[in-house]
């Protein structure tokens, strides 16, 4: 199951600005890019090229400025809001650069929640979640709270709930970005095997070419330009 | 659809509250003032009007009252001489407009019956002094006309005496002892409470004007005349009358003023009853405040706190809760702890209100209109505060609700 060439997603001349009149600054500068089913990209580039912006529009969590968005035959740019939320709620798992987890609610709760809006039972929300937990190595952590976990258990907490709901595509910032080299290796053999086995489309920030290998492509950003765009 | 919304959001709901205890304590503690203050004053200020509207009603009907003096006021004291029963007599017979008549002298003294004794109020009058003040019989009878000309040795007496002298036996027929004079008990005089001044009017021994003057006070003085004057009769035209007769029997000439004053006990009342109502209106006020003061106090807590969560909304809705789903929690949060406020609010008020109103022995006088409104008050506060500002973060796009710190 891996790249069978349908395509998942189609960005065509996307901008994003932020500000207006003089104080307008452009994150992305036009941006096309088509990612295939099945496919595991890495995004590269410089801090402040605009890969997060990028993230966060491939996650229908902003809007763009101008241009399209199709995700499979969907015209993003036409959705509503909620259709735009529920397009999230059962196609896409995001693990953000600040984890963005909720304080005070405990590892286990945390990797709950997708499933809680996805309607799925109590009971299975927690066998899922502990399952998710376990995948990152966190058996034993479930009820440590975001405060009591270090970076990077916070972080293979955001991990797993991402992951928890296997969704159709994984988008992923700076999955590693807290870890040591050994786990981030093992965060990163999770996420080859979660694209090999299960069909998910990942796609990685990163600034270390060591993960970026792991990825069968690399997209390198620059100025809020895509520079290179490389298969392996 | 909405109902379904809202048992979904139940759980998730919930479970924020006990996450963030003290921020659910705290928007409580303002429900829960507001009501209470606001229950408490209210009830408070209503049961002592109803306790001064019932004062007002006991009282004889158009009551006046004379004294010797020159000060207004029942409370007056003065050099000038006093009345004598030829005074009240003159009156009588003089002012026609007047139904009853009863000179009054009174002084403390120890009653005394078995083994028992107890210091009350005695007071000399005469068959009207009942009628006069509006006091009823519970048991035996009262005095007549012929014993208080001849000055028999009875007596009626008031609840509270008969309690501490006579305990459970029966007092009609007994004779007990005043000072020097040994009198029959006749008669037992319904339980009227307190005066408006406060006095117990139970705890007293009513007696023949005269048998008073010369057994227990050994003067013929008379310190008061009580008159009620006949129905529709203006109390002006009555006093004007009264002062006549007695400026001539205590032979004050043109030049000179009353040595004596006539008041009108509505008038009286009247004021008792004015100040218990600027006294209401007061409480009211005050209890509007703290109402205000309450709301203003869950109005910023549930602001505050929705400002700090603008990243749990962000996070919910970028994990894929739609917006009425996220409002649906809030607003399940907010009508919990609302109507949890305002409940234990009321439990409050009732318990406070009724210890107060037992220390102050004023009735207690729930309105259930109080309590509604109070409770619905501070509920809309607390609801409406608490999902106007969530909708507005509820509409942010996830990344914008992420970035607010
Ligand atoms: N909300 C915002 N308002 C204004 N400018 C923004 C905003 N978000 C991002 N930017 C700007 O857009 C540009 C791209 O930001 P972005 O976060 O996409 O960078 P990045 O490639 O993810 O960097 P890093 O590697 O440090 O995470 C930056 O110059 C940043 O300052
Ligand atoms: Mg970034």
């Amino acid at each position: 199951m891996t790249s069978n060439g349908d395509t998942l997603l189609k960005l065509q001349a996307i901008t994003k600005v932020y500000g207006m009149g003089e104080a307008q600054m452009f994150a992305l500068r036009g941006i096309s890019l088509t990612i295939n089913q099945g496919e595991f990209v890495a995004v590269m580039g410089p801090s402040g090229s605009g890969k997060s912006t990028c993230m966060n529009i491939l996650g229908c969590m902003d809007q763009p400025s101008d241009g399209h968005y199709w995700f499979r035959d969907v015209n993003v740019g036409t959705l509503s809001r909620n259709q735009r939320t529920l397009l999230r709620r059962h196609y896409l798992g995001f693990v953000f650069q600040g984890f963005n987890l909720l304080n005070r609610t405990t590892a286990l709760e945390n990797v709950e929640l997708p499933l809680l809006y996805r309607g799925v039972g109590r009971n299975e929300r927690r066998v899922l979640a502990r399952l998710a937990l376990a995948t990152v190595g966190l058996s034993g952590w479930e009820t440590h709270k975001p405060n009591e976990l270090s970076g990077g258990q916070q972080q293979r907490v955001a991990i797993a709930r991402a992951i928890v709901t296997e969704p159709l595509l994984l988008l992923a910032d700076e999955p590693t970005g807290n870890l040591d080299s050994q786990r981030s290796e093992e965060i990163m053999d999770l996420l080859v095997q979660l694209n090999r086995e299960r069909g998910i489309t990942v796609v990685m920030v990163t600034h270390e070419p060591d993960m970026a290998a792991y990825a069968q492509r690399i997209v390198q950003f620059r100025d809020g330009l895509i520079e290179r765009d490389v298969c392996h | 659809m909405i109902s379904k919304l809202l048992t979904s959001a139940l759980p998730i709901a919930v479970r924020e509250m006990q996450r963030n205890l003290m921020r659910s304590v705290l928007t409580m503690l303002g429900i829960i003032i507001g009501v209470a203050a606001v229950i408490v004053l209210m009830t408070l200020g209503s049961g002592t009007t109803q306790q001064v509207t019932e004062q007002i009603a006991s009282l004889g009907s158009n009551l006046l009252m004379i004294s010797t003096g020159k000060s207004m006021g029942p409370m007056q004291s003065s050099t000038a001489p006093k009345f004598k029963l030829a005074d009240a007599e003159a009156i009588a017979r003089e002012v026609t407009s007047l139904v009853a008549v009863a000179p009054q002298a009174s002084s403390n003294a120890t009653a005394i019956f078995a083994n028992q004794n107890w210091q009350t109020n005695i007071t000399g009058s005469n068959e009207r002094y009942f009628s006069v003040n509006n006091r009823q019989l519970a048991a035996g009878r009262l005095f007549t006309a012929r014993e208080v000309r001849s000055g028999a040795m009875v007596c009626v007496i008031g609840e509270t005496l008969r309690g501490k002298l006579f305990g459970a036996s029966n007092p009609i027929g007994v004779r007990m002892r005043l000072q020097k004079l040994s009198c029959e008990v006749v008669g037992l005089l319904k339980a009227k409470g307190q005066s408006s001044m406060g006095s117990d009017q139970d705890d007293v021994v009513i007696l023949p004007l005269r048998t008073f003057q010369r057994r227990i006070a050994g003067n013929n003085e008379v310190a008061m005349i009580q008159v009620s004057a006949k129905d529709g009769i203006t109390t002006d035209a009555v006093k004007q009358s009264i002062r006549q007769v007695l400026r001539r029997q205590r032979h004050l000439s043109a030049a000179e003023e009353d040595d004596f004053n006539v008041v009108d006990m509505k008038e009286i009342a009247g004021i008792l009853s004015g100040t218990t109502q600027l006294m209401t209106s007061l409480l009211s006020a005050v209890a509007g405040i703290s109402l205000l003061v309450g709301g203003v106090g869950i109005m910023n807590i549930m602001l505050v706190s929705v400002t700090e969560r603008t990243r749990e909304i962000g996070i919910r809705l970028a994990i894929g809760a739609l917006g009425r789903e996220i409002l649906a929690q809030f607003l399940v949060e907010a009508v919990v702890l609302s109507t949890t406020g305002g409940v234990i609010g009321i439990l409050l008020a009732v318990a406070i209100a009724g210890v107060l109103a037992t220390l102050l022995q004023i009735p207690l006088a729930f309105s259930p209109l109080v309590i509604l409104s109070a409770f619905i008050f501070s509920a809309t506060v607390g609801v409406v505060f608490g999902y106007m500002p969530a909708r507005k973060a509820a509409r942010l796009n996830p990344i914008e609700a992420l970035r607010h710190e």
